[in-house]
Parts: C-alpha cells; structure tokens; sequence
C-alpha cells in the first residue's frame, strides 16, 4: 500500500510540556485513518502537526521528521502555505466565511490564483455534487453561507476544502457539533471522498472510526499506543488499554 | 409574615433604583435639549445660504463661514488620509505581527496613554515639529497632521478590538485553504473587522471637527478672507470661528456664533450617522 504521509520520531512541545511523544505512523493512500483517544491525548495536536496549523501556536517546538510524500514538512523544503494548499482540513464546527456559498468554495483557489470564471463556476457546481449538497443550494448559492444550517455549513467547508484538489484532507472532530441525521450524511460522503483523497479523522466516536475507517491509531497521553487496521483494532487489539478503552472501560 | 415583609422590600429597591437611573438618562436628554433649544433659538434665523457662502465681515449680517467651512473640509480630509493607514497599519501590526513581549506591551500601553493626553498638548507637539522643525508653516498640513497624532490612539484602539473579534476558526479556515498571512488578512481578517474600524475612524474624525485648541496653538488664523487652495495654505476652521465670534464684543455676533455651531452640529451628526449607517450595513452581510 503506499503511504502518502510517513511520521518518524514525532516529538512535539507546547512550552516545556512533551505533548507528542515519539510518534511514527505512516498513513496510506486513499483510506481513510482515524485516531481516537480520551481528551487531551495528543490526536488534534498530532493532526495539526500534519499540515503545520500549530505553528500559530507560539511556544511550541517540533522535533523529528514528518514526510509528506517523501519531502520532510518541517525541513523548509516545502513552504507551509504550499503544504496547507496539498494538505486540507475540516475543523470541529462548521467556520464558513461570512460570504456567499460560491465564495466560501472558490476562496482558496482565488488566493492561489485561479480567477477564470468558468473555471471557478465548474469547480463550485462539482465540489457541491460530491458533498451532495449541491440538490440542496442550488439556488442559492449566491446567497450567504451562514444561512445554511449546521450540517450543511459542515458539507460546505469539506466543499471548500476539496476544492483546492489536496492529496490529503484532514478532520478535526468534523461531526461533533452536529446532529445525528447530519453525521451520518457526512460519514457516507466521507466513504465517497476516499475514492480520490487520503482523509485523516480525529474522532471522539468509536462507533464511527468503527464504521467508515480503515486504519485506527489509539492516543493515550501524546503516546499512540496501537496503530493497525480499524478491524485488528477494534476485534482483536494487542494492548490492555486499547482493549479498555474501546469496550468502554475508561476515557 | 416577615418573608412578606422583605419580598415587599426588595421590589421596593428595585422599583427606586428603575426610577433612579431612569433619572440619570432624563438628565442627559434634559440638558442636550437645553442646549439644543438655546442653539436654535439663537442661530435658526440667521442660518440661510449666504451665511454658508459669505467671508466673514465685521458686520454680523454679513458674516459667513465659507473659509472656515472649507477649511475644517480641508483640515479633516487630510487627516483622514494620513490617520486611517497608519491607524489601521499600527493596529495590523500589533495584533496579527508583534510577538507577545515585553516591547509590543510597551507600546500598546503608550497608545492607550497617548489617548488620554489632553489636546492642546498635541498642539504644541505640532507647533514644534511640524510647524518650526519640519518648516510646514502654519498650514493646513501642520493642522492635518497634529490632528492625525491627536485622533491616531482613539482609531488604534478600536482598530485593534475590531481586529481582536474576528474568530479564530475563520483565521484558521483561511490559513488551511493555503493562503499566506497577507491574504488572509486582506480576504478574512480586514472585510470581517471593517465595521468596526470605520466606527472608530469616523468618530475619531468627528473628534477632530469639533476640536480648536490643538488648532490655535499650531496657528489656525481667526479671520481668513481666502479659500485655502493647497495644503500649504493657511486656514481656519469651524471650531475656531464659532469661538473667535462667541468672544466679540456685538451682540449679534453670539447669534451667528450659533448658527454656526449648528452648520458644526449638522455636520458632526451626519458624519456620525454614515458610521452607523455603515456599520449597520456591513453588519447584517456579516451576522450569523
């Protein structure tokens, strides 16, 4: 299987605080990951190390090699803004623009330059159709985004996300803020993107990393515990506290 | 019984308490309208278009505030040239480029100082610099750029909270999108802070109109039978005008005095309404 972005000796500091430690992880291609893991584990930060989001952060230090495919992240070869650009993300609740729906979708590429107006239009109806809401706001897609609702917000930002065309989309909590009708719209869609993207999901819901991964990585104080396939995770997991934690025993 | 006895009590208080700071409202409105009544009294009859287009005339019925009208236009165009970048830069700066040190500290906590310095010392800052030092004379720019110093904290300051609302989650949503800091400043951060950037502008603007006494030292003329025609000239405005009539010996004079403050008065609100009315606008395409 080929790995898209491979982690090696991943430290990570806020501070003096070790919130990462020593994390190697490949990820593969057009699967979908999910880390999941009690609160305050490590596996938004880890997320965040991917596509460099917690260099906003100040104070903060990274130690260790994050390859993306095959260039290291951190090494200056590959400008952070380049790397946001290939490497996209969802956040936990749905931040669209206060602009219209098709500017929502098409803001990314303006900022890189795309400004041919069939181009954008195409991009805007496609990246609508495959997070199927386009039946939903066709006609109004000139009219602001914030008045859509909480689940469509959330298919809306993976819309503007995937506009872009990244290798790798990232997801942060994606349906934590929404309701169940809505969750289960936006874990179908992601079985869909798989197809053509890489996704990384941080979730807090075993039963969805359970339903739509492939691969569950386990986080327990900035430690992965068990990386494997989510089956060998979920059925058959090698350490006691992976075991616990997915029956429910704690966190 | 006693239980009674307190539950009455306290919906006493609170119906005093209604009454009292109801009271303190009635006040303000009471004393504008003493003041406003006062105003229009005096200067409603002598305000018609020849007191907008006439030079001012030792004869009260011929006075007028051409010069002075054009010079506060003068005067406050230009500061708003030179104040709204640098006030809208420093607040950039400061909020989405200075580290989080000591020095950048320092500064915010001279700005907020800087607001609190009283006006006539910024005219005798502009007296000595932009005046004698930099040799612009007693000019419209020397004016414009005194008044610039004098607004310049109150337009960071709000710059800055305007800036300081603008949600991180969208900061972020642009920054993932693979877009530099100076994009998302200009696609994000700027169009969402906007609102409340021109509020603050425009009342520190507003500030500006009304103000004499920086003016006066850096050396605003009294009486100007000329239209100002470049920065370089010199100039009168509204304020000084108004004041310059106030302390004539005639009587009439208190009454153009007045129709004067209410050409200023007419002027200031409109000013003040465009900021709301702006700020109204921008805020329902931006309410979520």
């Amino acid at each position: 299987m080929e790995s898209v972005i491979k982690v090696e000796n991943l430290n990570f500091y806020y501070g003096n605080f070790l919130a990462l430690k020593d994390i190697n992880m490949d990820i593969y291609k057009n699967n979908i990951t999910a880390f999941i893991g009690p609160s305050g584990c490590g596996k938004s930060t880890f997320l965040r190390t991917l596509n460099r989001m917690n260099d906003f952060i100040e104070n903060t230090r990274v130690e260790g090699k994050i390859l993306f495919q095959g260039q290291d992240i951190y090494s200056g070869d590959l400008d952070p803004v380049e790397l946001r650009r290939r490497i996209g993300m969802v956040f936990q609740k749905p931040n669209p623009f206060p602009k219209t729906i098709y500017e929502n979708i098409v803001y990314g590429l303006r900022k890189n330059g795309v400004n041919k107006k069939e181009v954008l239009d195409e991009v805007v109806e496609s990246t609508l159709k495959a997070v199927a809401l386009y039946d939903e706001v066709k006609d109004k897609i000139y009219k602001s985004a914030l008045e859509l609702s909480g689940g469509q917000q959330q298919r809306l930002c993976i819309a503007r996300a995937i506009a872009m065309q990244p290798e790798v989309v990232l997801m942060d909590e994606p349906t934590s803020a929404l309701d169940p009708i809505s969750t289960l719209k936006i874990e179908e869609l992601l079985l869909e993107l798989k197809k053509n993207y890489t996704i990384i999901i941080v979730t807090h819901s075993m039963q969805q990393a359970a339903r739509i991964s492939d691969w569950t990585a386990f986080f327990l104080n900035g430690e992965v515990i068990e990386y494997d396939t989510t089956e060998k995770i979920f059925e058959n997991p090698r350490d006691k506290r992976t075991e616990d934690y997915i029956t429910g025993r704690f966190g | 019984m006693k239980e009674q006895d307190i539950t009455k009590r306290r919906k006493l208080k609170n119906k005093i308490f209604h009454t009292l700071i109801f009271l303190c409202t009635l006040f303000g409105i009471f004393i504008l309208s003493i003041l406003l009544f006062s105003i229009l009294s005096k200067g409603l009859k002598w305000l018609s278009m020849d007191f907008i287009t006439n030079f001012p005339s030792r004869f009260p019925k011929k006075a007028g505030i051409y010069p002075a009208l054009f010079g506060s236009l003068w005067l406050i165009i230009l500061t708003a040239l030179i104040s709204f970048p640098v006030g809208i830069g420093t607040a950039l700066y400061l909020e989405e480029y200075a580290k989080d040190n000591k020095f950048t500290e320092f500064i915010k906590l001279n700005i907020a100082n800087l607001a609190g310095v009283p006006a006539i010392i910024y005219g005798m800052l502009g007296l000595a610099v932009f005046v004698r030092l930099l040799g612009f004379g007693r000019s419209i720019l020397s004016g414009a750029l005194t008044m610039s110093l004098l607004i310049l904290p109150t337009i960071i300051i709000s710059s800055q909270e305007a800036l300081r609302s603008v949600p991180e989650s969208l900061k972020q949503a642009s920054y993932a999108l693979g877009t530099t800091k100076w994009q998302t400043i200009t696609g994000v951060i700027l169009p969402y802070a906007l609102p409340g950037i021109l509020t603050g502008t425009i009342l520190g603007l507003s500030r500006a109109l009304g103000e004499a006494a920086p003016l006066i030292v850096v050396g605003a003329l009294a009486y100007v039978s000329f239209i100002p025609k470049t920065p370089f000239d010199q100039f009168t405005v509204l304020p000084i005008q108004i004041f310059n009539w106030s302390s004539m010996p005639k009587k009439e004079f208190q009454n153009v005095a007045a129709a004067g403050i209410i050409v200023l008065l007419f002027i200031l609100l409109g000013i003040n309404s465009i900021a709301i009315i702006l700020r109204n606008k921008y805020q329902i395409r931006m309410k979520d």
